[in-house]
């Protein structure tokens, strides 16, 4: 018998893929990756999703990753399909989302000489990724395949790119199986040291203003992170406030939550972080939107921080109490010790402390008042607020991505998030387009959710294309456009920062959004006035295929509560239902994005 | 606690795999991270395992400091980070070629000077030298300053290599 001829690069790929436990690929073909699109027609394990731009493919696959806690995988060939892909994979990087993106290159005797579709993939993509890889053997694809998985979801999970020259994908390439070997540099830190643990529970059980700050990283931990919050939060008895990329961390019906914090946080959550004596921060990493003015942030608490990654700790806020480690392993301690002791935390403090938390809610800073006579226009709040309120009524499982700008912001604040994993946006990067692929990608992983992107008249351009996705696919996504006709948190800054001049931010000669999605085989609905928005919610969710439902909203309307860039949380703007307050923005504050 | 604002210098010497892109990853991470670079000296020193060291040299507050570390630490293929400033006495030693051209007077206190720093003549010509110099940083700017009037022309360092005292390794 003659000697088995080695598999293919294209097919120890597959292979390592399938091994790696991968069902779905975001991809988009191209001449360098026609070796795997070849492979991958030859099989069915593995599902490949023809997105529209490569942009979207990664977008895709962090929807798919966030929504299910597994790694996304996307496909992409030389070239422009990898500096395509770079957005998202900065994306990725900035909120932590496991991503393994595979880029076609040129042979490896073309590498250098500018052939086409080349790019220095690796070049490009190593300040975007958490780590690159450019295979120049054979012998080493499946070992590659397989430690770049390892990377993406270790530790603070993140995106890695795998370069694959033609050659190499053609050529003889055997195959290796996962390897249960530790990794010989990477082995980050999941278990918190018992010191820092009794450290921190010496000073949580002596708080009298106590406060828990509760971000991404307890979402990336996975569903039992959030559970365990909420037991910690519940023992107790402490506030509770999420991030942007936190939200669904805490349920938002929790008594003890106080909302989202930061720029367009909820009052109390603002105050409670500015007066607090001790902070536990879990799984956040101070980012600016939080923080406002460092210098005035929550200046007199100690400060306790557990994160997967020891460079969050002490980057742009000091901290008493550093803990490395994994959320849930960290609340799973916390949780041991608290009751091995017990700690008997002050409760008259904290009555005191939950009194004054009440009084601040009391301002009810995401008021807003809706006109309901027929014809009246409709506030985006409003829209969002009803949005949720159907969702919820309807008991489906529901995920929401966003676009971003204001309708953003809006969909934080008004939509309620009561589970992990159910809440998609672009926190770090801040990347309009990016809500229709990333629901395509949860759609993809969830095909009986409900899974809705809200976005704004600007923002959904940035990646329309998807809607050829949508179509194909049959995916029932439905986008949820506030239409103000204005790039409206840039009109919001000029307004409150320029003088109001309002410089290119208008979104002139839209396209007939009802008609657009006619064209993309979509329903497209559209209401005009409050009388007709619950109608439209309703009929889009019964239909059962992707809807565009455009809604017209107040175009004057702006995103509060505010803390102005430069300002403290104490300083926040509480908006038109709220007399008396205001913040000035000074010059330091302007350069400030 | 609060921000101490005061720059310290630190020697960081950095235990990598020896693969194409490593340095990259290191000196973009400097770049793009806004930190110092006033040393960066790489090599193999452990075929077998496939380890190179980088021994850097930087500048900044002693939270940017922990900061660098921590940032480097976090690379894929570092295995190690070791502040020699923190862990204790070490020795940093770099090498420098320098070129004089001169003749008569200058020529002689050049050959005097070199011989009081155990510089080494690598290359004679007619009218010019080339010394070989070891030591400290601050020895080897010293060695420059005192020869810019005696006819320097040239100057090329190597960066520090540095190590531990004592029986103690990273």
């Amino acid at each position: 018998m003659p000697p088995e001829k080695p598999p293919s690069g294209a097919d120890t790929l597959l292979r390592a893929l399938k091994d790696q436990g991968v069902e779905v690929i975001f991809g988009y073909p191209g001449g360098a990756v026609l070796p795997i699109y070849d492979a991958l027609f030859q099989q069915n394990a593995i599902r490949h999703i023809l997105v529209r731009h490569e942009q979207a493919a990664v977008h895709a696959a962090e929807g798919y990753a966030r929504s299910t806690g597994r790694v996304g995988v996307v496909l992409v060939t030389s070239g422009p399909g990898a500096t395509n892909a770079v957005t998202g994979l900065v994306d990725a990087l900035m909120d932590s989302i496991p991503v393994v993106c595979l880029t076609g290159q040129v042979p490896t005797h073309l590498i250098g000489n500018d052939a086409f579709q080349e790019a220095d993939t690796t070049g490009i993509t190593r300040p975007a990724t958490k780590h690159n890889y450019l295979v120049k053997r054979g012998a080493d694809l499946a070992r590659v395949v397989h430690d770049a998985f390892y990377v993406a979801r270790s530790g603070r999970p993140g995106p890695v790119v795998v370069d694959l020259p033609k050659d190499i994908l053609i050529g003889p390439a055997p195959y290796a199986p996962p390897s249960d070997a530790p990794h010989r540099s990477y082995r980050p830190t999941t278990e918190p040291d018992p010191a820092a643990i009794a450290r921190a529970v010496d000073v949580l059980a002596a708080a009298k203003r106590p406060i828990i700050y509760a971000g991404g990283g307890v979402i990336n931990s996975g569903p039992e992170a959030a559970a365990l919050l909420t037991e910690f939060v519940h023992l107790t008895g402490f506030p509770c406030t999420n991030t942007l990329m936190g939200l669904g961390a805490c349920p938002a019906s929790d008594p003890a939550f106080l909302g989202m914090l930061g720029m367009h946080g909820t009052y109390e959550a603002n105050l409670a972080m500015h007066g607090a004596d001790v902070m536990f921060n879990i799984g956040a990493r101070f980012d600016d939107r939080v923080t406002g003015r460092l210098n005035a942030f929550s200046p007199g608490s100690i400060k306790i921080h557990a994160d997967i990654d020891p460079s969050n700790i002490n980057k742009n806020v000091a901290v008493e109490i550093p803990i490395v480690g994994d959320a849930a392993r960290v609340l799973r301690a916390l949780l041991a010790e608290w009751r091995r002791r017990p700690a008997a935390p002050d409760r008259a403090a904290l009555t005191a402390w939950w009194r004054q938390i009440d009084q601040w809610r009391a301002r009810d800073s995401l008021r807003f008042t809706q006109k309901h006579a027929p014809g009246a226009i409709i506030k985006p709040q409003y829209a969002v607020q009803r949005l949720y309120e159907i969702c919820r009524d309807s008991g489906r499982d529901t995920f929401i991505s966003t676009e971003v700008g204001q309708h953003q912001m809006w969909a934080a604040q008004y939509f309620k998030f009561e589970k992990p994993n159910r809440w998609m946006t672009s926190g770090g990067l801040g990347t309009m387009g990016y809500g229709l692929p990333a629901a395509m990608g949860v759609q993809i992983a969830h095909p009986d959710a409900l899974v809705i992107d809200i976005a704004g008249e600007a923002s959904i351009l940035m990646n329309i294309q998807e809607m050829g996705t949508l179509a194909q696919y049959r995916l029932p996504v439905k986008i949820f456009i506030l239409n103000n006709e204005y790039m409206g948190m840039v009109r919001q800054w000029q307004e409150l920062l320029h003088g109001s001049r309002y410089s290119e931010s208008y979104s002139s000669a839209l396209p007939d959004f009802v008609k657009l999605a006619e064209s993309f085989h979509a329903t497209g609905l559209r209401a005009k006035t409050v009388d007709e928005l619950d109608d439209v919610i309703h009929r889009m969710l019964a239909i059962d295929g992707p809807v565009i439902a455009d809604i017209a909203v107040d175009q004057k309307e702006n995103c509060f509560p505010m803390i102005p860039s430069g300002a403290a949380h104490n300083e926040m703007i509480l908006g038109p239902e709220h007399a008396g307050s205001a913040a000035a923005v000074t010059d330091e504050g302007l350069m400030l994005v | 606690m609060t921000r101490a604002s005061h720059d310290q210098t630190h020697t960081i010497s950095v235990l990598v795999d020896n693969e194409s892109g490593v340095l990259a990853r290191v000196i973009g991470l400097f770049s793009g991270r806004g930190y110092n670079i006033d040393s960066l000296t790489v090599g193999v020193v452990d075929h077998d395992r496939g380890l190179s060291r980088i021994n850097v040299v930087t500048t900044g507050t002693p939270m940017v400091i922990e900061q660098i570390k921590a940032q480097l630490d976090r690379l894929v293929p570092v295995h190690r980070v070791t502040d020699l400033t923190v862990q204790g006495p070490h020795v940093a030693r770099e090498m420098a070629v320098v070129k004089v051209i001169s003749t008569g007077e200058n020529r002689v206190e050049g050959l005097r000077i070199a011989e009081a720093f155990r510089a080494r003549v690598v290359d004679t010509h007619v009218g010019s030298f080339v010394f070989e110099l070891t030591g400290a940083i601050d020895k080897i700017d010293a060695f420059i300053e005192l020869m810019r009037p005696l006819g320097l022309a040239e100057v090329s360092r190597t960066g520090i290599a540095a190590i531990m005292r004592g029986a103690a390794t990273i």
